[in-house]
């Protein structure tokens, strides 16, 4: 990163109220939802609250489609992860290490699915499966998360690779160590920080995706669905809040540490998705 | 045993190459890029209206339905509205990541960066909720400007019929700020790497040969920056081009090209003009692309 402009002018008050209005208009929302778990209120959103009260946790935990939703999610997200992890490492690897034709495709193939609309990916890949008579289920919602997983990781691990030494590597093997030695030794801890990071975003990123999970889920209802369904058709109003604010709660914890994990290394790269 | 594999292996690079890019290849050519064709390939059959089934027959009648005037008013008031989010997420998007880039210290960045990027990974299904709440008849805004009374001025423009409506939560303008919440950190962050890659000796330059901050930052910071909010427009333009979350969660009947989709695939069981239609999308995304890489947006994203 370039150095601070120290010496430079300094930011004028108009610059500085613009900041903080943008940042004010990113965060303010998400504050809000917080404040309505509070209320008291079960059919409308009034302002100000009349009233406040803890008792929607408690209700919220009771619910058992509630939990359903949730393992499903979980478990999605963390076979998702695992596809990514696997998929993006080695095509990060073949990209930094070798010169082939095509090769700059890859990256476009691989940033396609978030490139494209989701609905473009999630109406394609039903109507693929569709096609073929395969039963929508767990599986079918897998593939579609591990498509926009993958580039996660492969963004994550190739920048790594590219600041990685290279002459590590062939020290390495001067010294008489294997391929698999190299690897497990020299380049694994390399990039172990950048896995844990891009799985993290992969993770966050499937966990809470609808767009295609809508086309690609059958009768299964993930809980991004779940809330999708109270948002069409409000019906459990002080549940959704708690779930809103656990689900907020839920996916900042591992961007906080992919960030900082990256920030520790001087990555910048799990800023732009 | 394993050292033999490993000299093998070694000696051998292209099968190497083949083992690593083998898996990751297959699944994005088989399962994702199969897919989009085989969507391809659909957008040219047609729905037979009185049977209901899916005529498998290459056919153009499918693609003369978008032009028909309902499809056409969807398309363009799609675009209008990405048009619209774009720009304002661009003005709101700018000043703080100038901030971010060239202004705030070192620690206060760590930290702006972070707020900056929790909103663009963390749930956007909640992110849309917070407005329904925020946008609710009896909820905080409508409080908010009951008790600046600005409730005439919101009156007035929700009498506007391109933009009004019953009330915030059902009308475009709600809708609009809704898309450009959601959107505006993707474009942030574009714009803040871009910002990062201009040198501080050019600055310098430009104050040493005499211009004012104000020419300093028209003539050298905007340009240098452009990139990144081209880049930054990417994101919101396609997002909000295929995005039926929010249409469907807020707004009200006027249909925008992801909901007409979803209808079209899920009701109405047209798979064919669903496809048509979300070739619009992809079509007009890949025109943008083909720009954005002119302009050396790629770079910045």
């Amino acid at each position: 990163m370039p150095s601070k402009s120290s010496s430079g002018p300094k930011a004028s008050l108009g610059l500085k109220l613009a900041a903080l209005g943008g940042l004010l208009f990113l965060h303010v929302p998400i504050w809000i939802i917080f404040l309505y778990t509070l209320t008291p209120d079960e059919t409308t959103f009034t302002f100000p609250l009349p009233g406040f009260t803890l008792k929607w946790f408690g209700v919220a935990m009771q619910r058992a489609d509630l939990w359903r939703a949730l393992t499903l999610s979980l478990q999605v997200a963390a076979v998702a992860t695992v596809a990514a992890l696997i998929l993006g490492t080695l095509a990060a690897a073949a990209v930094y290490r070798s010169r082939f034709f095509g090769r700059e495709a890859i990256s476009f193939l691989l940033v396609l699915p978030i490139a494209l609309p989701g609905i473009v990916s999630g109406i394609a890949l039903r109507t693929a499966i569709g096609g073929f008579d395969i039963p929508f289920s767990f599986w079918t919602i897998v593939i579609g998360h591990a498509t926009f997983c993958v580039v996660v990781v492969y963004n994550n691990v190739l920048a790594r690779f590219r600041r990685m030494q290279g002459s590590q590597i062939e020290a390495s093997m001067d010294l008489g160590a294997n391929a698999f030695q190299t690897f497990r030794y020299v380049v694994f801890p390399n990039v172990a920080t950048a896995l844990l990071a891009g799985g993290m975003l992969a993770f966050a990123l499937s966990f809470d995706e609808v767009i295609v999970t809508t086309f690609t889920a059958g009768q299964q209802t993930t809980l991004p669905i779940w809330i999708f369904s109270q948002l069409t058709r409000p019906r459990d109003r002080p549940v959704t809040n708690v779930v809103a604010m656990f689900v907020m709660l839920i996916t900042f914890i591992p961007i906080f540490l992919a960030q900082r994990l990256s920030a520790q290394s001087s990555d910048t790269e799990g800023e732009t998705k | 045993m394993l050292q033999r594999i490993s000299t093998y292996l070694y000696l051998r690079p292209q099968l190497v190459l083949g083992l690593l890019l083998g898996p990751p290849l297959l699944y994005m050519l088989v399962v994702y890029l199969g897919s989009l064709f085989n969507l391809l390939v659909y957008s040219f059959y047609y729905l037979e209206e009185f049977t209901g089934l899916i005529v498998r027959e290459f056919t153009l009648r499918t693609y003369a339905q978008i032009f028909e005037p309902a499809n056409r008013d969807i398309f363009l008031r799609t675009a209008g509205m990405a048009t619209a989010v774009t720009i304002v997420d661009a003005l709101i998007a700018f000043p703080l990541a100038y901030y971010i880039a060239k202004f705030a210290s070192a620690r206060l960045k760590t930290w702006l960066i972070i707020a900056v990027t929790i909103p663009l990974w963390s749930s956007y299904l909640v992110r849309v909720y917070a407005w329904k709440l925020i946008l609710a008849q009896e909820g905080i805004l409508s409080w908010f400007i009951n008790l600046l009374r600005l409730d005439g001025v919101l009156n007035w423009l929700l009498s506007i019929e391109a933009i009004g409506g019953s009330s915030l939560a059902l009308s475009p303008i709600g809708l609009f700020i809704v898309f450009a919440y959601i959107w505006l950190p993707y474009m942030i962050i574009p714009i803040q790497t871009a910002l990062e890659r201009v040198p501080g000796s050019l600055v310098e330059a430009a104050s040493d040969l005499g211009a004012k901050p104000l020419q300093t930052f028209r003539t050298v910071i905007l340009p240098l920056a452009f990139p990144g909010v081209v880049a930054g427009s990417i994101f919101t333009f396609s997002l909000t081009l295929g995005d039926f979350i929010v249409p469907l969660s807020l707004g009200n009947s006027k249909f925008f090209i992801g909901q007409a989709v979803y209808s079209y695939q899920g009701t109405a069981g047209n798979i064919p003009l669903a496809a048509a239609m979300t070739m619009g999308p992809v079509l007009i995304m890949i025109v943008y692309l083909l720009i954005a890489r002119r302009l050396g947006a790629f770079d910045a994203l």
